[in-house]
């Protein structure tokens, strides 16, 4: 683990942060805590004997990790959010966003720890859909944590077979006119959906746009309305 | 890894191999022996077929995104036919189609 910008990541390392929670007892960020009364999972026990070795053989110190935990903790679905509606309102800004979303990101002193950034925006002839289907890659630093549903291996195998009943099942109904693209973040990308700016929004605030864009929507998951 | 690296073109039509390697691989099985189109270049990076094993700073290789019709990978696919899928392959994986 890295102070500076680095891969993620999720594919390379391993790190205790993005095990999958095949137990039931997934609580995301933080893998176990010492008031924690259920016993740790395989990985969990795993996770923490090898920090514990990192750690104490000097090649990383706490500090680095702690410092790390509090950059993870940083992205949250607001951050995303507020990226989308500055879009909205401001094209020159979406131009930028589309072209270098890092930079975009760091224009509204979002810290983004993903080496790659895209943003895909939907239009009224293609609606876009994310989905890992080897593990869990999701930009973290804009959407934070990604929610249970989005690891499940339910999902991870749905989303590239039936989007448009997955879609359906989260109450999206995709005309027939209208191309399903999904996009699998297999490999080095991590990408955030820029949903259509739902009718009945003119004349909002920034503000009040960035409270009506929720998660799911920035995964491609979830129609937006204006209430 | 191999020394010579393939290029492709943006709209160029490439087969996803199947190279059957073992490890930490990022191509998933149900894509492979598809026909798509480059969608988008992305760039050099580092494998991760090397990387996963703590070989880091060996040479970069090129990335690519193909587009693929959903009715090319699943013959059955129960949704119209301009649906479609966007997925990241390293160039060593690709071929011209």
């Amino acid at each position: 683990m890295t102070p500076h910008e680095d891969h993620d990541d999720h594919h390379h390392d391993h790190h205790g942060h993005d095990h999958h929670h095949h137990d039931g007892h997934g609580h995301a960020p933080h893998p176990a805590r010492e008031d924690d009364d259920v016993e740790l999972t395989y990985e969990e026990a795993r996770f923490l004997a090898l920090k514990a070795m990192l750690v104490e053989t000097g090649l990383i110190t706490a500090d680095e990790v702690m410092r790390r935990l509090a950059v993870n903790d940083l992205g949250s679905p607001h951050q995303g959010a507020r990226m989308v509606a500055r879009a909205w309102l401001d094209p020159a800004f979406k131009e930028r966003m589309l072209a270098n979303p890092k930079a975009a990101a760091r224009e509204l002193d979002i810290a983004v720890t993903e080496a790659e950034l895209m943003v895909i925006e939907n239009t009224p002839e293609t609606h876009n859909l994310v989905v890992c289907t080897l593990c869990s890659c999701y930009p973290r630093s804009l959407l934070g944590e990604p929610p249970a549903w989005y690891v499940s291996k339910a999902y991870r195998s749905r989303a590239v077979r039936e989007p448009r009943k997955v879609l359906r099942e989260f109450g999206m109904d995709v005309p027939d006119s209208v191309e399903v693209r999904v996009h699998d973040s297999n490999a080095d990308l991590r990408y955030m959906i820029m949903p259509l700016r739902p009718p009945g929004t003119e004349g909002m605030s920034e503000e009040q746009l960035v409270a009506l864009i929720s998660r799911d929507s920035l995964v491609g998951a979830a129609p937006l309305s204006a209430s | 890894m191999s020394p010579e690296v393939s290029r492709f073109q943006l709209g160029e039509r490439v087969r996803i191999l199947d190279l059957g390697k073992p490890g930490h691989v990022r191509t998933p099985l149900y894509i492979r022996n598809k026909i798509g189109v480059i969608d988008h270049v992305c760039g050099d990076f580092e494998s991760p077929e090397e990387r996963a094993y703590g070989r880091l700073n060996g040479p970069r290789i090129p990335l690519y995104r193909v587009r693929i019709m959903q009715h090319e990978i699943w013959p059955d696919y129960a949704g119209p036919k301009q649906d479609s899928l966007v997925i990241e392959i390293y160039s060593h994986w690709l071929q011209r189609a």
